[in-house]
């Protein structure tokens, strides 16, 4: 293991403490869980930008086997306001919403078109749904073999239990790291070594929960699948795991953009070259005087 | 806490993001752009061949599609496609209660029949309450009558070289253009154009006849390219799949595709065949249509829609 000194040297006035920081590399991510990281990053990007296209093509859900479409529970469709104008609507449970420009209406070669998602958020981006069903369907088996090769990794050398199992001490701080959260402390020093409770709860259930969901909910909407495990009647019926696959894919995307946001707060570069090269800073400050480490 | 040299790494670091934006960005307008070649075709296709792999491994003759009580037949079935065919010939069929209609088999089969709806009610049947799933996403739960595939098949006797059972049916999709416009017309415009009539459900039986005119009496219009579909003899000799002619327990509507329909529980709606005419046997799907094997496949969809 490196370790490095860096002392801040420059522009000490009087009466200011001068603070060492070690800095110690630690080897935090295996190539085999980095490979699956970034695989999974574009795997997930096209699997939701074709499954919006997908949508477009029926963009109404309902509970049950069977669609009820004068009462969907949610529809993202366009119509016209008092004036005449164009609106792009979405309906969820009985509610209306305006969301033109978004959802329902939006443009599309700077023209103002009814459909339900964008066309920059849609692979392809014109109204396709065979080629978007062929993108799916690819980066599904891509997801599903990738997530394998990760889980098997994962549970044989232990690194799963080790990573994202949080310890006791770790149990008993979970009102204080949501504190630190919240407050975008992060934890440095030895602590920093290990995921925080939060964080490990959340890779638990996006890891074993929710993408899981997405793969269970997906085969749902198979006909022949269907005919070999009756995976509908998990999730009430057709219909409802067609809305579960949509609501965790929401979640997945809320994620998604959670993570980005606190890999930003908490050190963009060393989140980003631990999952790049596997190799992780831990910095630890110390005072020239004081024999205790500030952690 | 002070770093030095942070100003030269910032510059190499901002170099990396701007790099590493540029790229996603490109990717993304480059999934398009590979999605139109022909390799790029192939290689998308590889997901759905894996499909009809993995499926043809699970499915066994003795999986069935689920059966559901009558309580949960839907209020109402939504007819998709074509919902009222304007063929002259077909209206002239419909208008006499399909009293003149005959199901024709032929092909590869050692006795071509000609069958009545009568012919067809005297064979055993089989009724179903199932689930249609649409390609869009939606589902619908109808009860389906009709006699099973296979009772047919066995009175028209397959020859040994029988691979694919046809189906031909009576309602007009489009028009083919002239033999040169096809030829400056590449595949995917007649895709989009495709795409948009089975999306948007309630145009699509308008778009295909604005009018009432008979699409067989306006020859200015080109060929018609009428709907078909196919199965392979897996899928034709399984108990569920069935030549319906009743829905919810009453003649089958023209909606939904009087006076005979495809039942292929297994799948999704576009291989339900409505309006059938004809069953054709054959031993390749090649000079059927496109050759994809269906309307919709030749036009982008999988031949295999289990999935």
């Amino acid at each position: 293991m490196a370790a490095g000194t860096a002392l801040g040297k420059s522009a000490l006035g009087k009466g200011d403490v001068v603070e060492t920081v070690r800095r110690r590399w630690m080897f935090r991510h295996p190539l085999v869980i980095r490979l699956a990281h970034w695989i999974n990053v574009v795997c997930l990007a096209i699997l939701l930008m074709s499954g919006l296209q997908i949508f477009n093509a029926h963009p109404a859900l309902y509970w049950g086997s069977a669609s009820t479409f004068d009462r969907p529970f949610v529809a993202i469709t366009d119509d016209q306001r008092d004036d005449g104008t164009a609106r792009g609507v979405t309906y969820v449970a009985g509610k209306s919403f305006d969301t033109t420009g978004w959802l329902g209406l939006s443009n599309l070669n700077g023209e103002a078109t009814g459909r339900a998602f964008p066309s920059w958020a849609t692979l392809p981006a014109h109204q396709d749904l065979a080629t978007g069903r062929r993108w799916h369907f690819l980066f599904a088996w891509a997801f599903v073999i990738n997530g394998l090769i990760y889980l098997i990794y994962g549970i044989g050398t232990g690194q799963l239990r080790r990573r994202l199992i949080p310890e006791g001490d770790q149990m008993r701080g979970l009102g204080a790291s949501i504190r630190e959260h919240l407050t975008l402390h992060f934890a440095q020093g030895d602590e920093a070594k290990r995921y925080n409770v939060l964080q490990k709860l959340t890779y638990l259930v996006v890891v074993l929960i929710l993408l899981p969901l997405m793969l269970l909910t997906g085969l749902s909407m198979s006909p022949g699948v269907n005919a070999v495990v009756p995976l509908p009647d998990l999730f009430g019926g057709r219909q409802s795991a067609r809305t579960v696959h949509f609501i965790v894919t929401n979640l997945l995307v809320l994620f998604v953009i959670v993570h980005v946001l606190l890999v930003l707060a908490s050190g963009l570069w060393n989140n980003m070259r631990s999952m790049l090269t596997g190799w992780y800073v831990i910095e630890r400050r110390k005072l020239p005087a004081g024999p205790e480490e500030i952690r | 806490m002070m770093r030095r040299l942070a100003r030269p790494l910032t510059h190499r670091r901002g170099f990396l993001t701007a790099a590493a934006g540029l790229l996603g960005v490109s990717a993304l307008g480059g999934c398009d752009r590979f999605a139109v070649t022909p390799r790029g075709r192939q290689t998308l296709k590889l997901g759905e061949d894996a499909n009809l792999y993995v499926q043809r491994l699970l499915l066994t003759p003795a999986s069935l599609a689920k059966e559901f009580p009558d309580s949960e037949i839907s209020p109402w079935f939504k007819p998709n496609g074509t919902i009222d065919p304007q063929d002259r010939d077909y209206k002239a069929l419909a208008a006499r209660n399909f009293s003149d209609w005959r199901l024709r088999i032929d092909g590869l089969v050692e006795n071509p029949q000609a069958l009545s709806l009568a012919d067809l009610r005297a064979l055993p049947a089989r009724t179903q309450t199932t689930r249609h799933d649409c390609v869009e996403g939606w589902s619908a739960i109808g009860k389906w009558t009709g006699v099973p595939l296979a009772e047919v098949l066995k009175r028209a006797g397959l020859k040994p070289e029988a691979r694919y059972i046809v189906f031909h049916c009576a309602d007009t999709m489009e028009f083919a253009m002239s033999g040169d416009t096809e030829t400056a017309n590449p595949d995917m415009t007649a895709r989009a154009e495709g795409e948009e009539n089975q999306a948007s459900d309630s145009k699509a039986a308008g778009a295909e006849a604005p009018d009432a005119d008979a699409p067989d009496s306006d020859t200015s219009k080109g060929t018609p390219i009428r709907y078909y579909e196919s199965i392979d003899l897996t899928d034709a000799y399984h108990p569920q799949t069935i030549l319906a002619y009743d829905l919810n327990g009453k003649a089958l509507p023209v909606s939904n595709g009087a006076p005979l329909r495809l039942r292929v529980e297994r799948q999704l709606g576009y291989k339900q065949a409505k309006y059938i005419q004809r069953i054709e046997v054959r031993d390749t799907l090649a000079g059927v249509g496109e050759g994809g094997g269906g309307y919709w496949e030749d036009r982008g969809y999988e031949w295999y829609a289990g999935i």
